[in-house]
């Protein structure tokens, strides 16, 4: 794809987000785009949210789960960027009204020590060069009509990207068991689902060695500081005002956000 | 709710069950001869069933609670657990192999179980009388088989085929409760390799001292008290697996160890 192709869809893309709007999905405007199109429509998206005056903090990584993977038709993850935009802290009420058709995950989230430089590396070094985790909620949208996402389509969108809130436990990964620590995810007080780090590519660390090589072959920077929404551990779940969720994993605390407001769709 | 059944019917329906256990073979859920057959008549069925085994010499080591999870309560349109006893005769080594010729239609699942050092009696054991009263808590593989025909079956039907149990396989790393989040541990089962089922354990009625309890009060109305040394299954945290000659299944619990067990014809 041309570089004014490029331009014009990533564009399109940051207008939908500034309006709330959605547009139909790329794959139905153009037969003519690869993954490597979308990375490069889903950095012009995020080049005109910093030239706005954004700042990018992390990244997050997406579907990563099997039944996502199989729903997509793709079998690898995808990554896009976290903002300071994005963030609410833990216990906030997320403002639905900035939002268009918000669904929230649970997750884990990394907070890097050192830059992790692929192509090379393991999930040995993910934990090595991990300053702490502690769960997530990510709360994604797509500026696609309906959700009717291919990969090439939330590829280019940011990896539908949303807004995020972190837990307030700094745990130690040498500490944990990434990939059997339990999840429970509480919505309004009830029970709504379990998982364990397995979910995530085996291990959400998998994910995060994943992301590092990804963006060593890119030539991105992965810098100490940054943090990573590691994947969804559980189903999509759609949120309105009023709603409260809360993300337990064992040993690492909770999770909270609440929601108000009206979203876009 | 009330007894609907004769005592001579019991002993019929006991003998039936006891039959269809021991020669593995299928047979029409009870309900289909007594429609309106009652939980109270369900569990005296099963009364008589463990009579029947402990004539035999079979030692009752414990109790196990069956339907624990939300989903498997809806599926079956009751809004409680079901309970079942345990014998020495159901117990298999930890890594041992398991003949599925003997069974109906077995199907594996995964369980905290609980080693109690006192007593428990109902009415009205609470969770916490539960956490004084266990000694230390293990992971566990249950086997459930149904005897009836096609999977076909109700509540009051299960209950008399004493909650499916057939065999248990406890391993893995005993800990102390108190040592322990009950609710968020995590856990991974494999099918020869591969992961088919996650979840943490608040699975179980949120928290699987819970199910304890809730079994506890189920068993007093039996007229029966749970002495120390008893051995408690909590209930499944995922979805049962259904398994075949020459599986292995693994159950991978955080904290807490692992369980395995092969099956052969």
């Amino acid at each position: 794809m041309d570089d004014a192709m490029i331009k014009k869809f990533g564009d399109a893309i940051y207008d939908a987000y500034v309006a709330r709007k959605t547009i139909k999905p790329l794959v139905e405007l153009t037969d003519d785009i690869e993954i490597e199109d979308s990375y490069r429509i889903a950095k012009h998206f995020i080049d005109r949210r910093v030239a706005a005056g954004e700042t990018i903090i992390g990244k997050k990584i997406g579907v990563t789960s099997k039944p996502v993977q199989q729903a997509l038709g793709v079998y690898q993850p995808d990554f896009g960027q976290l903002t300071n935009e994005m963030v609410y802290a833990n216990g906030a009420a997320v403002d639905l009204n900035k939002l268009i058709q918000p669904k929230a995950e649970a997750e884990l989230a990394f907070v890097l020590k050192e830059d992790l430089t692929g192509p090379g590396i393991t999930a040995v070094d993910v934990i090595r060069a991990t300053d702490y985790v502690t769960p997530c909620f990510e709360i994604v949208d797509s500026r696609i009509t309906d959700w009717k996402i291919g990969i090439k389509d939330t590829v280019a969108d940011n990896a539908s990207c949303g807004v995020f809130a972190l837990g307030d436990v700094k745990g130690d990964p040498r500490k944990i068991d990434l990939t059997l620590a339990g999840m429970v995810v509480e919505m309004n007080g009830e029970l709504h689902a379990t998982s364990t780090g397995a979910a995530v590519q085996g291990s959400p660390a998998n994910a995060v060695a994943w992301l590092a090589n990804t963006l060593g072959e890119l030539g991105m920077p992965f810098r100490a500081g940054e943090i990573i929404l590691s994947g969804s551990q559980g189903p999509l779940i759609p949120v309105v005002d009023g709603d409260h969720l809360k993300c337990t994993i064992g040993g690492l605390g909770t999770c909270e956000v609440s929601f108000e407001g009206r979203a876009a769709v | 709710m009330s007894l609907t059944l004769s005592r001579e019917e019991i002993v019929r329906l006991a003998s039936r069950i006891e039959t269809a256990q021991v020669y593995a073979h299928s047979i029409r859920k009870l309900t289909e001869e007594y429609p309106d057959m009652t939980l109270e008549d369900a569990y005296a069925v099963q009364t008589e069933l463990r009579r029947n085994f402990e004539k035999a010499g079979h030692r009752v080591i414990g109790w196990k609670a069956g339907l624990t999870s939300k989903p498997k309560m809806i599926q079956m349109g009751v809004d409680k657990p079901g309970v079942g006893f345990l014998t020495d005769r159901m117990a298999r080594p930890e890594n041992s192999v398991i003949t599925v010729s003997d069974l109906v239609h077995p199907r594996a699942e995964c369980e905290i179980a609980f080693m109690l050092k006192s007593e428990l009696k109902g009415p009205n054991c609470t969770r916490e009388d539960v956490l004084a009263a266990t000694d230390y808590v293990m992971p566990a593989i249950e086997i459930i088989d149904s005897r009836f025909t096609g999977f076909k079956f109700d509540f009051e039907s299960v209950i008399a085929d004493n909650s499916s149990s057939a065999r248990f396989v406890a391993g893995g790393r005993p800990m102390y409760v108190e040592d322990l989040d009950l609710p968020t541990i995590g856990v991974v089962i494999e099918q020869n390799g591969e992961i088919v089922a996650m979840g943490a354990a608040a699975e179980v009625l949120g928290d699987p001292a819970e199910a304890v309890a809730f079994m506890v009060n189920v068993i007093h109305d039996m007229g029966e008290t749970v002495p120390a040394g008893s051995f408690m299954m909590s209930g499944a945290i995922t979805a049962a697996q259904a398994v075949k000659p020459g599986d292995n299944v693994v159950a991978r619990f955080q904290h807490l160890g692992s369980v395995s067990v092969r099956f052969s014809d």
